[in-house]
């Protein structure tokens, strides 16, 4: 790696130019491969070329066109929204309480939440799908939510609380010296300090949620409950003769929008997430 | 992880109402109080982590000694550890855990030795350091299957970049060819993860060190290996932790890649395979339970090697 505390010559700058060039296509070829598929003509589809020699929307008509994809969309968005509601709440009460509060049994949850985040989610299928299928929760919103919501709530818990050690509380406490009620104190003062972290902790679950194939796949059977990810994985080109490539590209790159726009816009906070719930957590 | 719990109790104990009541007996009204709301904040979240996964875990452990298979219904009955003996005697779950055990050991590898790079590119950039984190960050976050399909099209022939590139050839349709293609996608998704948590041990890195060991003349691989490595050893653990045991319940990318033919499922896939498409719970139940054993083994093994540096540990990994 470069010197430390060298001047910046340009020929470091065009180095460093050199290899941010390198990581960027690193991360991006498969992105742009599949909105190029996305793109292409269903005559040109199978050409083999990086950049489409025709492009069209035609993918994109298609998959809006049925209720397979659409209603995989609507489930998907319903569902990663409640499941980070709620994981963010529960994980929210129970980090300001880790981390402010002394209590017996703090420790037991802080190992029994790490261990669910190192438990092989392929262990809780088996039992589950017939749990959920004798509760009459199989193939519903509410069967996928829980197991997300339970899968999320470490990853809360750890990345809010080591946000909300990080808070000055002693703020709080002035606040109140100064006349403010504990409600005024917590509205004013706390609130918009805790705001980010909690704001983060929501984006790390919503992708968790968004991305989560094994429970989708195992825990649904129709079109009603299915998610995008797994929709994806059924589609058949509209005729058996037709290549599903097409639409699969679409669908796949409506369903990274989301995630592009979470980067482009909290890059930091994300950063800022992700290396503080898993390192000084 | 570890200091989840030493820097939460190390803040309490200096908060007044805390300080005292090791050597009182009887609890103070406010500490009653502190008990009581920290048990109702905590419920919520306590009741369903262990509600999901408590129950049937043991659920799991009685569905594995019974006959189940919901073709046939009426043939249910205790066998005891019958499913154990056939799961355990099949060569298929034994090439199950193989392809498993070396997707994990390679991928995890060249994760680390890639992440480390990244990480260090994104933690020393003069320019652009940014975009960089920017552009990585879309690795992490993508949908996993919208990533294997984007690599299944790339390899298909006829309709790929690569697959042209490289000749035609059908790689996904021979066992050895698949896993690589497999474990490549796997790494490409995965090394970025691995590259932000290693990042997060780099900053703990003292600059004026390193500047101090450059003045003594110590190189570049001297100083990355003697000082950054070893301060940073704590976090490399972790991200090897997890990401080995992420690495093992591979699922998604095999299942859109090859679908587990030609010998390429992992032990998560012949579960699915079992439990959802054959429908035999006991067998499914059963290999869940070894995979939970195997998992367990690992994050032991973790963490006896790695001592008090591992997460979950109540004393140490203290910076």
């Amino acid at each position: 790696m470069a010197g430390i505390g060298g001047a910046e010559t340009t020929g470091k700058k065009v180095g460093w130019g050199v290899l941010n060039t390198v990581v960027v296509i690193y991360a991006l070829v498969p992105v742009l491969w599949i909105v190029s598929l996305s793109f292409k003509s269903s005559e040109t589809l199978a050409d083999g070329n990086f950049i489409p020699r025709e492009w069209s929307l035609e993918n994109y008509q298609n998959i809006f066109s049925t209720t397979e994809f659409t209603r995989a969309l609507v489930n998907s968005i319903g569902i990663a929204i409640i499941a980070t509601t709620i994981a963010v709440v529960f994980g929210t009460m129970a980090a300001y309480a880790i981390a402010r509060l002394d209590f017996p049994g703090k420790n037991l949850l802080v190992g029994v939440s790490l261990l669910i985040a190192m438990f092989p989610q392929v262990s809780l299928v088996s039992p589950l799908f017939e749990i959920e299928r004798s509760l009459g929760l199989f193939d519903t919103w509410p069967g996928l939510i829980l197991p997300y919501i339970t899968f999320a709530l470490p990853l809360a818990i750890y990345t809010l609380s080591a946000f909300f050690r990080e808070i000055p509380w002693e703020l709080e406490k002035a606040a109140k010296m100064d006349g403010a009620t504990p409600g005024q104190a917590f509205r004013r003062v706390i609130a918009p300090l805790a705001a980010p972290g909690v704001f983060t902790t929501a984006i790390l679950v919503f992708i968790f949620c968004w991305n989560d194939f094994l429970f989708a796949i195992s825990l649904t059977s129709t079109e009603q409950t299915r998610t995008v990810p797994v929709a994806l994985s059924f589609f058949t080109g509209s005729s058996q003769f037709e290549d599903p490539a097409g639409s699969i590209a679409a669908a796949a790159v409506v369903i990274t929008i989301p995630i592009i726009l979470f980067v482009l816009f909290f890059q930091r906070r994300i950063v800022a997430g992700l290396t503080s719930g898993a390192v000084k957590g | 992880m570890s200091q989840t719990t030493t820097e939460g109790t190390a803040k309490t104990e200096t908060s007044p109402e805390t300080v005292a009541p090791k050597k009182k007996v009887a609890l103070s009204e406010g500490k009653r109080a502190e008990r009581r709301l920290g048990w109702l904040l905590c419920a919520p979240a306590a009741i369903t982590m262990i509600a999901v996964t408590g129950w049937p875990i043991l659920y799991s452990l009685l569905l594995s000694m019974q006959r189940f298979d919901l073709k046939f219904p009426d043939r249910t009955e205790w066998i005891w550890f019958d499913n154990y003996v056939t799961v355990l005697s099949s060569p298929y779950w034994w090439n199950a855990v193989w392809v498993t055990v070396l997707l994990t050991v390679v991928t995890v590898a060249v994760e680390l030795v890639l992440g480390m790079s990244l990480a260090l590119i994104m933690h020393r950039a003069l320019v652009g350091r940014g975009i960089v984190r920017t552009t990585t960050l879309i690795p992490y976050g993508i949908v996993t299957v919208v990533a294997a399909f984007s690599w299944r099209f790339a390899w298909t022939p006829g309709t790929g970049y690569l697959a042209e590139a490289l000749g035609g050839d059908p790689v996904l349709t021979e066992k050895i060819p698949a896993l690589m293609v497999v474990g490549l996608a796997e790494i490409w998704k995965t090394t970025p993860f691995m590259a932000l948590l290693l990042m997060a041990g780099l900053a703990l890195v003292p600059d004026d060190l390193l500047k101090a060991a450059a003045m003594d003349g110590a190189s570049g691989w001297q100083r990355f290996i003697k000082i950054t490595v070893p301060i940073m050893k704590p976090a490399i653990l972790v991200a090897l932790l997890f990401r080995t045991l992420d690495a093992f319940r591979i699922f998604d990318n095999l299942f859109v890649l090859t679908a587990g033919s030609q010998g390429t499922s992992s032990v998560s896939m012949l579960t699915y395979n079992n439990l959802i498409k054959g429908l035999n719970l006991g067998i499914g139940s059963t290999m869940s339970v070894l995979i939970f054993i195997m998992v367990a083994i690992i994050a032991f093994v973790f963490i006896k090697l790695f001592g008090t540096a591992a997460p979950g540990s109540d004393d140490g990994g203290k910076r």
